[in-house]
């Protein structure tokens, strides 16, 4: 079981936040703030688990986390995940990331906190893995969106906005973010 | 209209959308709470608006705060509103926002329920994909439950993407409701095996979560994922089935026996790093589980360790991290594999990363041997040196202690050695871990009596240089060793060569700076070092100038201590100052004090184990939890206060628990507690003994005369430029081990010349020189912890009894019954509409308590092929059983309305009872068509505890939970709910099952109970128990019928064919059937003949045995237990319909709701009203007679009287009500 996934930036300011059990507010936000202390001081070159941190903790629980250039995605997991799975999930959901905002950037988590959270929506469902193929969770993102859209879409103004906000140049996130170190193969499910 | 529609959409257009308000946050980063204020303002206004995309912009703003750590649950029924549009746009966010931000306690939840539903049947699939996806977040129990049935339905829908989100959801609806399990797990068998890989995926997800928990009951699916591992390409689903045939395997070894060799292949072949980990964390897992006498997995190991090896030496962090924490599952079982690969392990200590850093030293924790320990810690205590942060340097600490304290000091060789670890572990700043050094000084000075003079010295010499640790008190904890060191030189001052010098140490000014509790513990041993001066000295005349300026020393130090602000010291200063004073006029008149002096101290201090304590038993004849006194009414607080401060006091002196003294116990009862504790440790394998080789190296000289504590130069301060000084002893010990060596390899050489390389070897090689060549340095006499006499055994059971995982802990196996195959439904069931809610209120009972109903059902273990035979013919009484089963549960007129309330119809409610009983009836009665005796043995220490019948009767019912639980449990309720009775003192453990018959086989109790539904029947619940070794199989129940009463038989059965028990009877399992009897006549009492016949089954041979029984059918047996309003029951008696009777029992010294629990428990009565020692009663016969009663007690005489409309029932019902009191 997932029991939270945080993703913040290098200087802890939280970018999506998904608890899978239930924390007031106040204590999410020092989970967050834990969190971040623990991660941040890390080296790059470090492993990337850590066990402990309080808050979330429990000798059954771990932290799993992968840094990109600005951002942090942290995933607090149990016993029952594989490790190295829940690596390659972030790989996913990254890379996910990268192609619903075509080069997604810190940016594109700011203003669209909403989409990323429909995004992650169908990876990781109730603290549980739904699906772990890239394709299918893409395709099934874009047809929620292409239904929205026929509904006449949310607002017709932030796509504006957004563009707008785009155009000022602020770290991307690195395209093709390494994959080769951690040698699982993605699962390779069929499409239906 | 259009008007209207423009303008909103103008107004619209001003509105901040998400992006705008993180802009605006962006641009107010200086008053950011401020912006934000107004921003919730806005969006509150924003909210009062009916245009629904307003409120779903608002709540997109609200979702995005709450990130932020604002609470919105006040916009809870905005984001219901948002979740119930019709647009899907809105719909997602308000789901988004209700997942983010519901919870349990979120009142509103309960009016999402039809929403929820709705959505979940919308033809849109990602209206329901929505539902679903928001519904995992925030499900709570009665969502589960209401909607289960929903759920289960799309499990099987059309859409792939519909069905995986359905089966994970599973599982919190499992989770949450436990009862959907059994009914859904089919279904989710099915999933296994779906075309779809994403819902195949899914199932394997949910199945892995619940078998993590519950392993057993999913052992019979073993089969089924062992043909997915073979066959499933995905790696996610055979990460998932490798873990999880890795929590199976401990259950079951012949699983793990066969799955070596699939997962060898796959190490082999896989190329996936994540994979190999789990197949090898898998064959690890195996391997513990066959650990013994599997001499031929040593392969298996070598393989496992392998390639544990090159994921450590791998360059990715995470390899190794992952690596040396699989290792560490290897050490527990095979540690010498693991020990090769010691300098792999030590390597690793000097990652740069601290997680692997941790890693490893939790491997080496593990790896020490009394070889190599020294050799480890010194490489710790290099690492002390060197580790920067606090954390892992304190974390190192902890390690290196916990490594040399394990087992009760069982790798240290020579404790001198050990004592200078930890003196040199003081010199850490700012470690907070002072008490733990502190205790292990005390620790070691205490049970290791060889040692006390080596640790007085420099627990001496640490007194003298205490300001080196006391620099800055505030931060530093590392004081607290002080603490031991003045402890250790008061209590064994006769080994301090200059008890002056330390009593001066201890007397210092600086003192003053410490913490309270060293003061005084100071103050105290400066007492018992002056009784050791005052003994030393006096007699020879030429020093009594000595022993006078001790004392004036002391009177000279000692006010300094009477004015600290500290109780304890400033009591225990002025205590002994006086004492001091006292003594000192003695001496200057030349009166010899010493030998009183030191009486104060005397007596030996022996450990007590930390849980003597409580291991105390409890005397015959105390209750702990009666009141002595009264308690004062009314002053609660005041109560509290004063058992926090008992508490305290008690927690101090914990503290200090090696303080007291037994000088009152007289010399006879400790020499005989002495002799005692001796002849225990002579049997004690952990108690050190002094053995003939240990003998042997003391009479070589390597003894602790020969330690030459003069090497160490005590008066320099503790920091020794160049080598710290345990290095000193690590040189000494290889030294001596050297010489031991040598010695016994002229003797060994001597005998057999073929030995002779075995003393070359160096340390460091992991050599062949085995742990009993190392013997100890001296003798060490480890003290072993006092208990007090008859002490219990067994610990307290630490599991978490809050585990939501406990309750889905249910047996799978067994077949479904037919009634069981749903879900509960709300629909329309009219004829029954009268009974259920009460039903349904058994169902929400359930839910706190579904531990119990799990012991039951595991026995209830099917052959599938035979109960689908069988199902027809058991379909019948089953469904009798469960009416049997709902009325005998008390109806309870409040409770049903308030069950019925809440939700929307009250009709659909009440049929959900049909459907949600049989889980309670099976519960309740397990009714077993067939136990599979294989599986039964399996878990048979379980069943017999639930459901074994002990001879006696009394031990039973105990066992026998849950039937009495269940009854009494009513009958409680009742007394409460309906009449005024306050029930304080519980009742005392009661059953109606009574004994049928009994040879040396079998034994059958059996309970009677009437069927409300149909007033001709009875239903007869027989426990069999099997009380030989052998296999009871193809029982027959059969009874003569009367005119009267006839059993129930299955359509074209003969009149006089008995009925197949629907089990067979491991030895020593008891189960359950229950029978159906019809009666035409109730008013009299019945007796009916019946034989059981059945095959007992040994080895070789099986023989036919028949055992006769008597049933009795009881007037009681025909009432039922049905409550009735006091207005009801006062025209009831005005109608004049009844006629009267009454009963008088004399000597009933039971209390009064005792009574009344026990003629509503026995004789299934309900009561209607309490006044003081008066009740009235109603019951009613399964044929509708009314029956009251009006109890009254006075002077251990209660009178009955009864009215009945039936004079020949009433008249035997009170005969047996007066049988039932004249027993007990």
């Amino acid at each position: 079981m997932i029991k939270a996934i945080l993703i913040f930036n290098n200087h802890g300011k939280p970018r999506l936040i998904r608890f899978y059990e239930y924390f007031a507010e106040d204590v999410q936000q020092q989970i967050i703030r834990e969190t971040f202390h623990l991660v941040s001081k890390r080296d790059d070159n470090v492993c990337n688990f850590l066990e402990g941190g309080s808050l979330i903790g429990g000798s059954d629980y771990k932290l799993i986390y992968r840094h990109y250039a600005t951002l942090y995605f942290v995933f607090c997991v149990d016993s029952s995940e594989s490790e190295l799975g829940i690596l390659d999930l972030i790989q996913v959901f990254v890379e996910t990331l990268d192609k619903c905002f075509e080069n997604v950037c810190e940016l594109d988590l700011i203003f669209h906190m909403d989409k990323v959270h429909f995004i992650l929506q169908e990876v990781v469902m109730g603290g549980m893995v739904l699906e772990t193929n890239m394709n299918e969770i893409v395709g099934q993102v874009e047809l929620q969106n292409r239904m929205e859209k026929s509904e006449g879409g949310f607002s017709a103004a932030p796509a504006r906005a957004v563009s707008a906000v785009k155009n000022i140049n602020l770290p991307e996130m690195p395209r093709n973010i390494n994959i080769g170190d951690i040698n699982i193969k993605v699962p390779s499910l069929s499409p239906f | 209209m259009a008007l209207k529609i423009v303008k909103g959409s103008i107004d619209r257009m001003f509105d901040k959308n998400l992006q705008d308000l993180v802009r605006g946050i962006r641009n107010h980063k200086e008053d950011e709470a401020k912006y934000i204020s107004t921003c919730i303002d806005e969006i509150k206004q924003e909210l009062k608006q009916d245009n629904i995309a307003v409120k779903a912009n608002a709540v997109c703003k609200l979702t995005y705060l709450q990130m932020l750590g604002y609470d919105v649950s006040w916009a809870a029924f905005n984001i219901v509103e948002v979740m119930s549009s019709s647009k899907f746009t809105y719909k997602r966010i308000g789901y988004l926002a209700a997942s983010q931000c519901f919870h349990e306690s979120t009142d509103v939840i309960m009016l999402t329920t039809n929403q929820i539903r709705k959505d979940l049947s919308s033809p849109n699939q990602y209206d329901t994909g929505v539902a679903l996806t928001g519904l995992s977040c925030f499900v709570t129990p009665d969502l589960a439950r209401d909607l289960a049935n929903d759920i289960m339905t799309l499990m099987s829908h059309t859409k792939p993407y519909i069905r995986k989100k359905a089966v994970l959801i599973m599982y919190k609806v499992f989770l949450k409701y436990p009862e959907s399990l059994r009914p859904a797990f089919p279904r989710l068998k099915e999933k296994l095996e779906d075309p779809d890989p994403g819902v195949q995926s899914a199932a394997v997800n949910v199945i892995c979560e619940l078998a993590r928990r519950n392993p057993k009951n999913y052992l019979s699916l073993a089969p089924l994922f062992f043909k997915l591992m073979t066959s499933s390409t995905n790696n996610w689903v055979l990460i998932k089935i490798i873990k999880l045939f890795g929590a199976l395997t401990p259950l079951e070894p012949r699983l793990g026996k066969k799955l070596i060799e699939p997962l060898t292949n796959l190490i082999h072949s896989t190329s996936a790093m994540s994979l190999l980990y789990e197949c090898v964390n898998t064959v690890i897992a195996v391997l513990i589980s066959l650990s013994s006498g599997m001499p031929n997995h040593s392969a298996s190991i070598q393989l496992c360790v392998q390639k544990l090896r090159i994921l450590i030496e791998d360059s990715d962090q995470n390899l190794k991290y992952l690596g040396l924490l699989a290792m560490s599952k290897i050490l527990k079982t095979h540690p010498k594999s693991v020990q090769s690969h010691k300098d792999l392990i030590l390597q690793c200590l000097d990652d740069k990363d601290e997680s692997i850093r941790l890693r490893a030293l939790d491997l080496l924790y593990g790896m020490v041997s009394k070889k190599n320990l020294m050799e480890i810690v010194k490489k710790l205590m290099l690492h002390v040196d060197k580790a920067e942060g606090t954390t892992y340097r304190d974390e190192l600490l902890t390690k290196i202690i916990d490594i040399c304290s394990q087992s009760n000091y069982q790798y240290i060789t020579n404790f001198e050695w050990y004592i200078s670890i930890l003196v040199e572990l003081t010199r850490l700043e700012g470690t907070r871990h002072g008490h733990l050094i502190a205790s292990q000084m005390l620790d070691v000075a205490i049970r290791v009596k060889a040692i006390r003079a080596f640790a007085v010295a420099q627990m001496a010499t640490l007194l003298d240089n205490a300001h080196l640790l006391t620099g800055n008190t505030q931060r530093n904890g590392i004081c607290e060793v002080l603490y031991a060191a003045a402890w250790i030189c008061g209590e064994f001052s006769e080994h301090l060569e200059e008890p002056m010098v330390t009593l001066e140490a201890m007397l210092r000014p600086k003192v003053a700076t410490l913490p309270g509790h060293i003061q005084a513990v100071y103050v105290q041993n400066a007492a018992k070092l002056f009784a050791t001066v005052l003994r030393g000295h006096e007699g020879v005349p030429a020093d009594s100038m000595v022993a006078q300026e001790t004392s004036q020393l002391l009177i000279d130090r000692l006010p300094l201590f009477v004015q600290s602000s500290n109780l304890e010291v400033q009591e225990r200063a002025s205590c002994i100052l006086q004492l001091v004073k006292y003594i000192q006029k003695l001496q200057q008149k030349d009166v010899e004090v010493a030998e009183e002096v030191t009486a104060l101290f005397a007596g030996e201090l022996n450990p007590v184990a930390p849980k003597a304590q409580k291991k105390v038993p409890v005397p015959e004849g105390l209750d702990l939890d009666v009141w002595i006194n009264e308690p004062p009414s009314g002053s609660e607080s005041e109560d509290e206060g004063r058992k926090s401060k008992g508490k305290a006091v008690f927690a101090k002196e914990e503290s200090r628990h090696t303080k007291p003294r037994y000088t009152e116990v007289d010399e006879k009862e400790l020499a005989k507690r002495r002799e005692v504790r001796k002849a225990e440790q002579a049997n004690n394998p952990f108690y050190i003994k002094a053995s003939p080789s240990s003998q042997k190296v003391y009479q070589d000289g390597v003894g602790v005369e020969h330690i030459p504590v003069v090497q160490i130069d005590l008066s320099v301060p503790l920091k020794v430029p160049g080598m710290p000084m345990s290095d000193q002893y690590v040189k000494l010990e290889e030294e001596r081990r050297e010489r031991n060596k040598a010695d016994k390899k002229k003797k060994k050489d001597k005998k057999k010349r073929e030995k002779g390389e075995k003393g070359r070897r160096r340390r460091g090689d992991s050599g062949p020189e085995s742990e009993e060549d190392i013997t100890p340095a001296h003798m060490v006499d480890i003290v072993t912890e006092e208990m007090p006499e008859n002490a219990l055994p067994s610990d307290d059971d630490d599991k978490d009894p809050n585990d939501p995982h406990k309750a889905l802990n249910i047996d799978l196996d067994k077949p479904l019954a037919d009634s069981e195959k749903k879900l509960p439904v709300r629909s329309h069931r009219p004829d029954e509409v009268l009974k259920s809610p009460m039903e349904d209120r058994q169902v929400v009972e359930v839910v706190p308590e579904p531990k119990k109903k799990t012991g039951k059902e595991k026995k209830e273990k099917k052959d599938r092929k035979k109960s689908k035979e069988k199902k027809k013919k058991h379909k019948q009484e089953e469904e009798e059983d469960l009416m049997g089963a709902g009325s005998e549960e008390p109806v309870q007129p409040e409770e049903t309305k308030e069950v019925a309330a809440p939700p929307p119809a009250s009709t659909p409610e009440a049929a959900a009872a049909p459907a949600s009983t049989p889980r309670t009836a099976s519960g309740m009665a397990a009714v077993a068509p067939d136990s599979e005796p294989e599986e039964a043995k399996d878990t048979e220490p379980e069943e017999t505890k639930s459901s074994t019948h002990k001879k006696k009767k009394q031990k039973k019912e105990k066992k026998k939970k849950k039937h009495h639980h269940n009854h009494s449990d009513g009958a409680g309720d009742e007394s409460v709910q309906n009449g005024t009775v306050e029930e304080e003192e519980p009742l005392p453990p009661m059953s109606n099952y009574a004994l049928l018959a009994e040879n040396s086989y079998i034994k059958m109790v059996c309970d009677i109970q009437g069927n409300l539904q149909d007033g001709s029947q009875v239903v007869v619940s027989v426990i069999f128990e099997n009380k030989c070794d052998s296999f009871i199989k193809s029982m027959e129940f059969n009874v003569l019928d009367s005119l009267n009463s006839k059993l129930q038989r299955p359509d074209g059965a003969g009149p006089h064919d008995g009925l197949i028990v629907p089990f067979q009877l491991p030895p020593g399992i008891s189960n359950e059937a229950r029978f159906i009897f019809s009666v035409q006549n109730i008013v009299m009492p019945q007796k009916l003949k019946g034989t059981l016949t059945f095959i007992v089954k040994t080895d070789d041979s099986s023989t036919h045995e028949k055992l006769d029984f008597k049933l009795h059918f009881t007037c009681t047996s025909y009432l039922i237990t049905t409550p009735c309003y006091s207005d009801a029951y006062s025209k009831l008696l005005e109608s004049g319909d009844l006629k009267g009777c009454s009963l008088k029992l004399e000597g009933v010294n039971q209390p009064f709701h005792h009574l009344l629990a026990r003629i509503c428990f026995h004789h299934h009565f309900s009561v209607v009203e309490r006044i003081d020692s008066c009740a009235s009663m109603y019951s009613r016969s399964i044929q509708g007679h009314h029956m009251c009663l009006l109890v009254k007690t006075a002077d251990q005489t209660v009178s009955i009287d009864a009215k009945c409309d039936e004079p020949g029932l009433l008249g035997n019902v009170l005969d047996e009500i007066k049988l039932t009191f004249s027993q007990c």
